[in-house]
């Protein structure tokens, strides 16, 4: 069992993304650079957060065209769990992994700030160790965040369950004031219609010491790691 | 076609015609046009250091964990321990964020983070610290200081975010002699082993010489002599000298450059920062004792026709100039492919001591390296003090509403949370922050070491005014306070002295005070100066800035669990004051911000008091007795309880009663005598904290008590109580809703 | 060749930027102003031509994002003859 984390010239989350995974325990985990062609050789699919390309055009515009991604489209149709963060997500929408878009963050700067994250659904290789209605502690650190997407896209991402993560309060209210960016409908995470396709915003490779304050993050590497060991053995 | 150097040109040049004479004698013929240009780089005060390198000598720059000392390379490094250091320095960009906000501050960051791993070392955190004229209200310089303001904290988080270091801390300084000519000082640390530590040396003769990095532009032509005249409305016109960053750049180039010195095939590297490929190319060859000789038709060019002497200075960024060992050139062209960044093979490492340049074979430069990069004029300047500051006592003052001071204080921008800035930095990318900004220290894991360090940035400008010498010995006793205060033990310190135009006597004064008061204090405080920079002719048509020398100062926790915050965390916890109540009012922003006036003489520091006060805070916390420690600095004991209170997640309140009846409230709450912090302690073991400072002969003085929703203070004749949801909304808003001021 | 493209944030998205222009050029004095949107400017130089099949590809695929912004292509004015 293998995990690919994916380095785009600019990423710059990529090595806290390996350390998050080896922090599970003794799995393999490994760096794969963007101009490689084929992920055959793992089990899944880390997009870490960053500046890919410096954002330049927008963000992700142009990493989706990097050589490694048309494998990694082709393996997520296949059913390969991929998870996008930060800068990951926003290269799956642009990539047409996940639908909408991220757009710039309402107050229009870049905000570091923890938040509070509602789980939504439980169901992705990401989110079996979580309960529904579990509330998550860790940082966003973004400057373009607030997912966009048309009513009939929002739409389907509700009556399928596929908003993952939703910004709340302490109390896991949704309000204005926890949602960092003006993410519509408070989205801070979903999932694509296969549900083996995760992007979110905020970082759980920053949530998964409690150095760091929170270890919340680990439990969707831990999910990932239990799910492909899973896999495995069938 | 050979340009005639006339009298005008040495003057346009920056040099005197002294130097010249200096620069004619040193090469036995008259220097050519484009050498002209590469000495008056060379030999500007932004390089050479001619004014100050003589005062610059007097600070304690060795130590037995001092692993590179200051002046030797573009940072020093420090013994961590278990085989592994820390390189870090602070570096100014002031005169560029006068003129472009965003892009003299992005820069800047893009230019200290160069230096850090040009030593071998990974970048790991940054601070800033920043001075702006103030910003509230509606007039045109407000206007002005909230665009730069603005401008330089967007620039800062432009570059840092992008290339993934996080900010974890600073400070910043509003007052009206920054008006005009913000300070921006930024700092950076990179870890790695002892056995990656590289030397800027161009070594082993013969050894191609590599230019990697983005293609030369006309950016910041002649900056480095920019930066070495006064600001004037004239010099907006020049508009072009100020460089434009790309992060995205800079983190492709920081990680082949990091990939390649893992190879093995560096021999010798170093940035292009200030006068690029001039300094980079005489300071490699200067240092290794060897020459560098290098064709400049082979420089990888943005732009179409660059002369010669365009090349030479272009201060175009991220680029370095990297010194191969022969034989290993395809390592630098496997790495510089694999990320896309522009390299070429331009030159040579000789045997005969010149910079040679070369422009498509015929010699367009050739002078011995170390004339310009060790052996420019070194100058004694006149310094003259003014006329000395006098002591303000509390009976002239006048009495004021000490329950409006505090939340005017509060209020104050300096003193106010600074969450509207940090707050756009990435302060969590690298996952190691364990305190994130607004504590007294930043403190952050370095994972692959399994360390833990703290770091701080502090200089109060109001006291180095008002007492050049005592105000720099208090900022480093106040660095090394809010380090102890976080659980660390100091360990060095980076210094960024910035002042006024040296040639005026006045200020020249200040700097030798301050750099003496500096020195003094690092020797006390067995902090050595690792390296730093000099700022100077910071000065608008006005006046001369505040003399503002910045201190950075770098500690190491050793006990993970000793860790301490600033902030109240248990109610019903013990408050203590550990050194003096105090009483010095001269100085204090209390005294400047209520009452307008910016006087007095500073507090005094009592070096053996302050020494012991942090030895027996580490001590208490080591031994697990502090739940949280503070010390007072601007505001006083007022603000510093206050900041107790309400910076936490969980604000709590607190009663204490201090001082007598017969003490003036104001004196009491905002008097800034040093060597104090607020610490608070468990019930169970406050006799041990007493006991402890009784057996230390440390004063310490039980206050009161953690809890409810106000802030009671007593001097058991008046009683103020504040409520601590106001306090914190005050605190926590105030720069916010300034800058959004319309 | 030279092309310029114009690439607009949609109508239906909401453009913080083009607000805080907006709230400026009211604080400049311009209180008539009632909408801004701030958009990109794209200018495209090739050495060879390019089919307007193949343009309109690229500003689909790369240049803008369809979920949430439209794109203008513009060609310079034909030489008169």
């Amino acid at each position: 069992m293998k995990i690919a984390v994916v380095q785009f010239p600019g990423s710059n989350c990529d090595q806290d993304c390996l350390r998050a995974l080896l922090g599970v325990g003794p799995i393999r985990a490994e760096y794969l650079w963007h101009k490689e062609t084929s992920v055959s050789s793992f089990d899944a699919v880390v997009l870490p957060g960053g500046f890919s390309y410096g954002d330049y055009l927008r963000c992700g515009a142009i990493a989706r065209f990097s050589p490694i991604m048309k494998a990694i489209v082709a393996a997520a149709a296949d059913g390969m769990p991929v998870i996008g963060i930060c800068n990951g997500f926003q290269i799956l929408c642009e990539a047409g992994l996940l639908p909408g878009a991220l757009i710039r963050n309402q107050c229009l700067h870049f905000i570091c700030q923890p938040v509070w994250l509602r789980t939504e659904a439980t169901d992705t290789p990401f989110t079996t160790k979580l309960d529904k209605n579990r509330l998550l502690r860790m940082p966003v650190a973004h400057g373009e965040g607030s997912y966009f997407a048309d009513s009939q896209t929002l739409d389907a991402l509700e009556s399928q369950n596929r908003v993952v993560f939703r910004y709340t309060n302490a109390s896991g209210e949704t309000t204005p004031e926890s949602n960092p960016n003006g993410s519509l409908a408070h989205i801070a995470g979903i999932c694509n219609e296969k549900r083996n396709v995760l992007g979110m915003m905020p970082h759980p490779d920053r949530a998964w010491d409690r150095r760091l304050g929170s270890e919340d993050g680990k439990l969707l590497f831990e999910s990932l790691v239990a799910n492909l060991e899973l896999a495995a053995v069938r | 076609m050979a340009t005639a150097i006339t009298a005008a040109i040495v003057r346009n040049h920056g040099l005197t015609e002294e130097e010249y004479e200096r620069i004619k004698s040193a090469l036995n013929r008259a220097p050519n046009l484009t050498e002209l240009g590469v000495f008056s780089a060379m030999w500007s005060e932004h390089c050479s250091y001619k004014n100050t390198r003589l005062e610059l000598k007097k600070f304690p720059t060795t130590g037995p964990k001092v692993l590179v000392k200051a002046g030797e390379e573009n940072a020093g490094v420090i013994d961590i321990g278990d085989g592994w250091a820390v390189a870090f320095k602070m570096e100014s960009h002031n005169h560029p964020s006068a003129i472009e906000p965003f892009q003299g501050a992005a820069t800047g960051v893009g230019g200290i983070i160069r230096d850090i791993f040009t030593m071998g070392a990974r970048p790991v955190l940054m601070l800033d610290s920043l001075r702006f004229g103030p910003i509230h209200g509606h007039s045109l310089q407000a206007r002005n200081n909230r665009r730069l303001f603005a401008g330089v904290v967007a620039g800062i988080a432009h570059y840092g975010n992008c290339i993934g270091i996080p900010t974890l801390g600073g400070e910043v300084y509003f007052d009206e002699s920054y008006e005009g000519n913000p300070l921006v000082n930024v700092f950076c640390l990179g870890v790695l082993r002892h056995s990656e530590i590289v030397r800027g040396a161009a070594k082993g003769v013969g050894n191609p010489v590599f230019y990697v990095g983005s293609e030369t532009g006309r950016d910041g032509l002649a900056g480095a002599a920019f930066a070495s005249r006064d600001l004037t409305e004239e010099s907006k016109q020049d508009r072009p000298a100020v460089q434009v960053g790309d992060p995205f750049k800079g983190k492709l180039l920081l990680e082949a450059c990091l990939e390649l010195l893992a190879s093995g095939s560096v021999a010798g590297i170093q940035d292009m920062g200030a006068a690029g490929l001039t300094c980079s190319t005489c300071e490699t060859a200067s240092r290794g004792g060897t020459g560098v000789q290098i064709d400049i038709a082979l420089v990888p060019q943005r732009e179409q026709g660059m002369t010669p002497y365009e090349i030479l200075l272009s201060e175009s960024q991220e680029r370095m100039l990297i010194i191969v060992h022969r034989g290993q050139e395809e390592k630098v062209r496997r790495i510089f492919e694999k990320w896309d960044l522009p390299y070429a093979h331009i030159g040579e490492v000789t045997d005969d001591g010149m910079m040679r340049v070369l422009n498509a074979g015929s010699v367009e430069v050739e002078i011995p390296a170390h004339i310009l990069a060790n052996d420019a004029p070194v100058y004694v300047r006149e310094a003259a003090a003014p006329q000395a500051a006098t002591r303000v006592t509390i009976e002239e003052i006048p009495r004021s509403d000490s329950h409006r001071s505090l939340i005017r204080l509060l209020a104050e921008p300096t003193i106010a949370s600074k969450n509207w800035v940090f707050r756009q930095y990435d302060h969590t990318v690298r996952a190691g922050t364990i305190v994130p900004p607004g504590s007294d220290a930043g403190v952050f894991y370095v994972r692959e070491a399994d360390k833990i360090l703290a770091v701080t940035s502090d200089c109060n400008g109001l006291y180095c005014k008002l007492d050049p010498r005592e105000g720099a010995r208090i900022a480093v006793a106040e660095a090394a306070r809010n380090l102890v205060c976080s659980g660390a033990a100091p360990l060095a310190v980076t210094d960024n002295l910035n002042f006024g135009n040296p040639y005026r006597p006045e200020t020249f004064w200040q700097l030798r005070e301050a750099v003496e008061g500096l020195a003094e204090a690092c020797r006390r405080f067995s902090t050595p100066v690792t390296g730093g920079n000099v700022s100077l002719y910071n000065q608008n048509p006005t006046g001369a800035v505040d003399p503002t020398p910045t201190v950075g100062m770098v500690g190491v926790i050793a006990n993970e669990d000793r860790i301490t915050q600033q902030y109240f965390r248990n109610e019903g916890d013990i408050i203590f004051l550990l050194g003096p109540i105090g009483d010095e009012i001269g100085a204090t922003h209390y005294l400047k911000v209520v009452h307008g006036r910016k006087e007095g003489l500073p507090p005094r520091l009592n070096f053996e008091l302050e020494l012991r006060i942090q030895e027996t805070l580490s001590s208490l916390i080591q031994h697990g007795f502090v739940q949280s420690a503070h010390d007072c600095s601007e505001g006083g004991f007022g603000v510093a309880l206050a900041e107790c209170c309400i910076s936490g997640e969980i604000k709590r309140g607190a009663s204490v009663h201090i001082g007598n009846a017969t003490d003036r409230m104001d004196l009491l709450l905002f008097n800034e005598t040093q060597s104090r912090a607020i610490i608070s302690v468990s019930p169970e073991n406050t006799d041990a904290v007493e006991k402890h400072c009784a057996a230390g002969d440390t004063p310490l003085t039980r206050l009161g008590v953690v809890g409810g929703t106000g802030l009671v203070v007593t001097n058991g004749q008046e009683t103020l109580t504040w409520e601590i949801a106001e306090l914190y909304k005050t605190w926590y808003c105030s720069v916010e809703d300034i800058m959004s001021t319309r | 060749m030279k092309v310029s493209v114009i690439v607009m944030p949609k109508q239906s998205v909401l453009d913080p930027q083009g607000v805080a222009v907006r709230n400026a050029l009211k604080d400049v004095g311009l209180q008539s102003v009632e909408n801004v949107r701030v958009g990109k400017l794209l200018e495209l130089e090739f050495a060879a031509p390019l089919d307007k099949q193949r343009l309109d590809e690229i500003c689909r695929e790369l240049l803008s994002n369809p979920v949430i912004e439209d794109y203008t292509i513009q060609y310079p004015s034909a030489p008169k003859t």
